[in-house]
């Protein structure tokens, strides 16, 4: 059966990359930072793009959740725990990216001991330990009663569950009230958490005044917004696949693919006006990075992979009115989304960088590591090819172990939808 | 690469241009040592001077002097042949591995000339007085040090994160992926020879730090003495402008009112780079 092979294919995917990706995590704290491409002039390269991407993918998921959690929307009740767990999953592969990066990984908590209050990324290491904290927290008590319920059932998953529970095995209507009242007030904290730590990596890059490509205050807004589409198409995508969710989640999924869809229109607002501002500007550093985005090197990552692949062919879909009313289509169409919102996180980083602050640098000095030609080695790539495989498992894992709470929602769902 | 780049002079295996000094392996070994007993001494010396040997934290780096000095440079773009050798002089005082100039020389940094002469420019760190990369980092790792506003690293704190880098206009910051010069790989005696920067006498050790970090100009701090002072009779002057074959490189305390940078500064034309920014450099140059 073909659900069956899918489902194998995509254990085989997600064990290779993880197995890739070891290799490279190993020659990383082996080598260091010799293997890797990126140098004193594009000292930022993929692992940061990638590192931006899924955190906003954790933003933007927990947000979507926090219509359940505190805005109490009955629409996306069904799929309110899911979006918490991509929130959990992709905010973990962020960190892993992230922290390849640092040349001394194990003084990161220096930040604790050593803190700079005007540093933006001070704040953002802060605010993300906060919100995974939190966000942990929060997700506990949203499946707690499911688990407990749970709790007797045969095998590793009922026994995954006991672990899991640490002893609160209550059932009755008036803890699993406590518990939702908890958790509400836990996700009305997150969401201004998430809005400033997420508007906080868009400052990290926003308030650079030496990198006029970047500078300026729509950049934090943007961010936000991209976390939003990104995060939503992803959570579209996921609550699709996980549980049998084309038939369970068949509302739904149409309902936050609209919102995706007038999300991303936003988003596609604030990135024109970026680029007509910059370009009529005529600023040097802006053209140059813009000209390097459309006409450089790697101008498909901009015209195929972020607008056609990324925008216009999901934006077709989630128009016509042929497909926009079928669950696969949309969800389709939002996973595209989704992919391509990592090419604008590339096309953020990395071209923003690749200039010289001063004419002549780059010839001043013959190095690799003085130039403006970056391309990410095997070895980063592998990183974040296992980074992503280990996502791949984390989602299958919960796809097996979390509650589907569907005894209790089913009702709840068809009610509403009806 | 130019005829006036970089690894002519340092990117050279520096093998072929230490075999002559060493016949044979004893002969080698013999002058290692000696290098280490200087090494050793100057360790010493610093130690007996009461130096910073101490972790160069923000507190450990105020001086206890009341004196405030403003240390920087007007560089005469006319006097500058670009004949690298500032570089060297760097890359040889600082030890510094490759990938890593605290000072580089660039050709025609203000743009083509409508004559065929370059406009050859030493740029070392600008030593800012209001420096973009210091209140970017998040573990307050880099400082402006008060006493005379020369821009630090303390590289024990240094996470590596490189945002530092990223923030600085004119890309006087570089990182240390922990690369050696093949002549000085590690497990060498070339990579024990320790580099006085800071007065901290690290070697090249795998992983250890300054590996991983993000690293600068100093100025030369670490020839300071105990009053924070320089003395260019003495030698104890920044390498490169000790080294400087056309007499291009100027340094000293601009607000010493006698000093060579503040007298030239009154005398002739001077500009900064990227004035818009409102870093107010403290490197000058006269065009």
């Amino acid at each position: 059966m073909s659900s069956r092979m899918l489902k194998t294919s995509f254990w085989v995917i997600g064990i290779g990359l993880v197995i890739a990706g070891s290799w490279a995590w190993v020659d990383r704290y082996v080598n260091a930072d010799k293997n890797t491409n990126y140098g004193s002039i594009v000292p930022w390269g993929l692992w940061v793009a990638v590192y931006i991407y899924f955190i906003g993918l954790s933003a933007g998921s927990f947000l979507v959740s926090s219509l359940v959690y505190v805005f109490n929307i009955k629409r996306f009740e069904s799929i309110g725990r899911l979006a918490l767990f991509s929130a959990v999953v992709t905010l973990f592969m962020a960190l892993l990216s992230i922290s390849a990066d640092l040349g001394h990984t194990f003084r990161a908590w220096h930040v604790l001991v050593y803190p700079n209050f005007r540093s933006p990324m001070a704040w953002m290491i802060w605010l993300y330990s906060a919100y995974f904290a939190l966000v942990m927290l929060e997700l506990w008590f949203v499946l707690r009663h499911d688990m407990a319920v749970g709790a007797n059932t045969p095998g590793i998953r009922g026994k995954l569950y006991r672990l899991l529970l640490l002893g609160s095995r209550d059932v009755s209507p008036e803890m699993e009230a406590s518990d939702r009242q908890i958790a509400r007030i836990l996700a009305t904290i997150g969401v201004p958490v998430a809005i400033m730590f997420h508007g906080g990596v868009g400052s990290l890059f926003g308030v650079i005044s030496s990198r006029p490509a970047w500078h300026g205050g729509l950049f934090p807004v943007l961010f936000l917004v991209s976390a939003l589409v990104s995060g939503g198409a992803l959570l579209v995508l996921v609550s699709a696949v996980f549980q049998d969710g084309l038939r369970r989640n068949r509302d739904t999924v149409l309902a936050l693919g609209t919102l995706v869809l007038g999300l991303l229109a936003i988003d596609l607002l604030m990135q024109f006006s970026e680029v007509l501002v910059g370009f009529y500007g005529n600023e040097s550093a802006v053209t140059e990075n813009l000209k390097l985005v459309y006409g450089g090197p790697y101008w498909w990552v901009f015209w195929i992979w972020q607008l056609g692949v990324g925008t216009l062919i999901p934006l077709v879909i989630l128009v016509l009115p042929q497909t926009r009313k079928n669950p696969a289509a949309v969800a389709g169409a939002c996973g595209l989304i989704a992919i391509g919102f990592l090419a604008l996180r590339l096309n953020i980083v990395i071209p923003g960088l690749a200039d010289e602050q001063l004419a002549g640098i780059t010839e001043a000095y013959s190095s690799p590591r003085i130039s403006t030609d970056y391309v990410p080695s095997a070895m980063e790539f592998l990183f974040s090819a296992g980074v992503v495989g280990l996502g791949l498992l984390m989602f299958g894992i919960g796809e097996w172990f979390l509650p589907s709470g569907e005894e209790d929602t089913a009702e709840e769902v068809s009610h509403v939808s009806a | 690469m130019g005829e006036y780049g970089v690894p002519e002079v340092a990117g050279q295996p520096s093998e072929t241009r230490a075999e002559p000094f060493f016949e044979t392996e004893a002969s080698r070994r013999q002058v290692v040592a000696q290098l280490m007993k200087i090494g050793a001494v100057s360790l010493a010396v610093a130690i007996g001077a009461g130096a910073s040997l101490a972790p160069l934290t923000s507190a450990a780096a105020e001086s206890t002097s009341d004196q405030r000095r403003r240390y920087g440079m007007v560089i005469d773009t006319r006097r500058c042949v670009g004949c690298d050798a500032c570089v060297a002089a760097c890359k040889q005082e600082n030890k510094t591995p490759p990938g890593v100039s605290y000072t580089i020389v660039l050709e025609n940094g203000f743009g083509e000339r409508p004559d065929d002469r370059p406009l050859f420019m030493t740029k070392p760190c600008f030593h800012c007085e209001h420096p973009p990369c210091v209140p970017v980092c998040p573990v307050s790792a880099t400082f402006k040090r008060k006493q005379d506003g020369i821009v630090v690293v303390d590289y024990d704190r240094c996470i590596g994160c490189r945002y530092c880098i990223v923030a600085c206009p004119y890309q006087a910051r570089f990182f240390d992926f922990g690369e050696n010069y093949p002549a000085a790989q590690e497990d060498t005696p070339w990579a024990r020879v320790p580099s006085p920067e800071y007065g901290q006498f690290r070697g090249r050790e795998k992983g250890k730090s300054p590996e991983g970090n993000v690293r600068k100009c100093t100025f030369c701090l670490h020839l300071q003495d105990e009053n924070g002072a320089y003395d260019k009779a003495a030698g104890r002057w920044p390498a490169c402008a000790k080294t400087c074959t056309g007499k291009a490189i100027h340094f000293g305390d601009f607000n010493d009112p006698e000093s060579e940078v503040s007298v030239l500064l009154t005398q002739r034309q001077a500009i900064r780079l990227k004035e818009e920014l409102g870093t107010e450099p403290n490197v000058y140059y006269l065009v």
